[in-house]
């Protein structure tokens, strides 16, 4: 079936058309090695030698394996509290976060809810005016949250377009015939709620996990602007005082003088496959339900 | 390994629900969902606004405790800041507090249009956004149109799996890897260069570098991300207007001309209005990020200025007021924009 369909459409294609196919193939594998090629580079390097990277002789394949800036890695104070603390941030954050973006979604996909729609016009006024950098910060001091852990998973806790799909999949997913059902039934809201709506929306739970856990395991804006304790630095900006401010860290204080700047190099791109390998090896088996994020709300709302 | 139920899942979901949906922005339905959900249910008559809000409180007065936790985070981090804003108009003074220190009008709107740096903000700020526009606005619907050409099989799937990956990759190891590859000395463009006899470049140091290396690398960042939202609107497209095409002996590139294209327009005007509308707001923290004393003449945007001026050196007021001027400024062109395209093309985002 799939076999005589590829012919017939062989058939019919023109010498134009294939010409221009060709050019579209050709462009897309271009576009696929541009995008591939650094990520393979960056890996290979991080677990070739040291003299090899720096003299330039990794191209595309690891050359002289070894691990040692791994082990190295590891073996730093600095690196591995960051990886604790943003393990401990992204679970936390994300659990806050959804946590409070349903609080909000729910309610407001429900007909029977009283202000919903001036509500909705209140969250999503914040999507295109904002206060500015300094009032939010002089807020999150009165707040008394400078400097704590706090910092990083309250005062960016919920996303609006988060909740605007979250609500949009509750309008389509759960009938209103289905709460008035139950109520007559005699079942309180929060009982829908954890019996009938948690239940059935997997999908999109799914979805909000995975952007807040993302969003919290890339940032590092809010650590940067509200944190001055190193011990509660989350991993990005461990990474930004190493390879972007070129701190060389107490990692390499141990190592002989010669080995040592091929080392910091070569320190850069493991710390890069360090912080990235977690997301992108997830990637691949959670990648439609990113997708599904961004149509999600596609269902006539 | 690669999620078989990717493309058909796609299709499916955009096909049963973009096509008859109007203005759809990745099958998200704007209008819908921001708007006209908006206005107020009909009332029954004889029923008052009041007795309908106490029956609601008393029927899902567990709905109405619920949604007092995130009202709260949203009046306190969002709008409270709002209020915090009249600081633009103040003399700050520690001990006083934002509320009880002394009034200044506008002054410190004037000082920093009087600022040397205004204008190089400004222009900073335009042309790195408006660049950004330029470049990164067509790429991803090129990409997906050339995507969409590829009809199903494993390197359909392949190419959006790649493409779509690096949007992944966090601010700091985005910059982390330009550095690495742009290096001075040791890194890849220069030992690239040498191999072919040429002299090494000092990417980051070159002021005149600094755009392109951001827009590039932001191109290489989120084209595949974005492409998927028009490959959405290209799936909702109806499937007998390419049978028709076929029967009238249309060649691909006639059909993108008259059917994909005309299918994706309202998702391109609807991208085209966010975009637009947030030039000035383009992000801080790859900007910042990037900077280095050599480029900042062309990479200092108002967004690192208030930083710079605000947390840096404390001065409170001032970064204030640049940051509302901002924001004000970005206000006035997404209403304009949106304005622009509702006349023009009927599609708008409210």
């Amino acid at each position: 079936m799939a076999a005589s369909a590829a012919i017939s459409q062989k058939i019919k294609e023109s010498t134009g058309d294939r010409i221009f196919l060709t050019v579209v193939y050709t462009v897309l594998i271009l576009v696929v090695i541009a995008v591939l090629y650094p990520l393979i580079f960056i890996i290979s390097s991080s677990i070739s030698s040291p003299a090899a990277v720096t003299s330039g002789r990794v191209w595309l394949w690891p050359v002289d394996i070894s691990f040692k800036a791994f082990k190295v890695l590891f073996s730093t104070h600095e690196i591995v509290s960051g990886y604790a603390n943003s393990i401990f941030y992204t679970a936390a954050g994300t659990l806050i976060s959804v946590t409070l973006t349903v609080m909000i979604a729910y309610p407001l996909s429900r007909k029977a809810f009283f202000g919903r729609n001036v509500l909705m016009m209140v969250i999503t006024f914040t999507m295109i005016f904002s206060g500015g950098l300094i009032p939010t910060y002089m807020v999150v001091r009165q707040m008394h949250l400078i400097d704590t852990r706090w910092a990083l998973l309250i005062p960016n806790a919920i996303w609006v377009w988060q909740v605007i799909i979250a609500r949009s999949f509750f309008q389509a997913s759960i009938p209103e015939e289905l709460l008035e059902a139950s109520e007559i039934d005699g079942c309180s809201d929060m009982r829908f709620i954890r019996s009938v709506v948690l239940p059935l929306s997997k999908p999109i739970l799914a979805v909000l996990v995975l952007m807040y856990a993302v969003g919290q395991w890339n940032s590092y804006f809010d650590a940067l602007i509200y944190l001055k304790t190193a011990d509660l630095f989350p991993l990005q900006l461990v990474l930004r005082s190493i390879i972007i401010q070129n701190n060389s860290s107490g990692a390499m204080d141990a190592m002989a003088m010669v080995e040592r700047q091929q080392m910091a190099e070569l320190l850069k791109y493991a710390l890069i496959v360090v912080a990235t390998l977690p997301v992108l090896v997830i990637y691949p088996f959670v990648q439609r339900y990113f997708v599904q994020g961004m149509l999600v709300g596609s269902v006539k709302g | 390994m690669l999620p078989k139920r990717f493309l058909h899942e796609v299709q499916s979901w955009a096909q049963t629900n973009a096509i008859n949906a109007g203005t759809t922005l990745g099958g998200i339905n704007l209008e819908k969902n921001l708007i006209l959900n908006n206005k107020p249910a009909p009332r029954r008559k004889g029923q008052s606004w009041l007795s309908n809000a106490g029956k609601s409180m008393l029927k899902h007065w567990q709905l109405h405790l619920l949604v007092i936790p995130p009202l709260l985070f949203f009046l306190i981090f969002k709008y409270y800041p709002m209020a915090n804003a009249v600081l633009a108009f103040k003399d700050y003074n520690v001990i006083k507090g934002i509320w009880g220190s002394p009034w200044v009008g506008f002054r410190n709107f004037e000082l920093f249009f009087e600022n040397p740096m205004f204008w190089t903000l400004v222009k900073n700020t335009i042309l790195l956004s408006g660049f950004l526009l330029l470049a990164g606005f067509p790429i991803p619907i090129l990409l997906a149109l050339m995507i969409n050409e590829i009809r199903g099989g494993r390197f359909k799937r392949f190419v959006q799996l790649v493409s779509f990956a690096p949007y992944f990759i966090s601010t700091v190891v985005m910059v982390s890897i330009i550095m690495l590859f742009l290096a001075p000395r040791l890194g890849f463009a220069n030992i690239a260069l040498n191999f072919f006899g040429l002299e090494s470049v000092n990417f980051l140091g070159e002021p005149g570098m600094f755009r392109s290396i951001y827009v590039w690398s932001d191109i290489w960042q989120t084209a595949g991300y974005s492409a998927v939202i028009y490959l959405a609107a290209l799936a909702g497209i109806d499937p007998t207007l390419y049978e028709a095409a076929k029967v009238d002996g249309a060649s691909r590139f006639q059909k993108i001309r008259h059917i994909d294209l005309p299918g994706i327009v309202p998702t391109i005007v609807i991208i085209l209005i966010l975009n637009v509308g947030n030039v000035m707001a383009i992000g801080f923290e790859k900007v910042y990020l990037l900077q280095n004393p050599l480029n900042i003449v062309n990479s200092e945007i108002i967004a690192t200025y208030v930083y710079r001026i605000g947390l840096l050196n404390a001065n409170y007021s001032f970064a204030t007021a640049v940051g509302l001027f901002n924001s004000l400024i970005n206000l006035v062109l997404l209403l304009t924009v949106n304005g622009l395209a509702k006349r023009i093309t009927n599609n708008s985002i409210w």
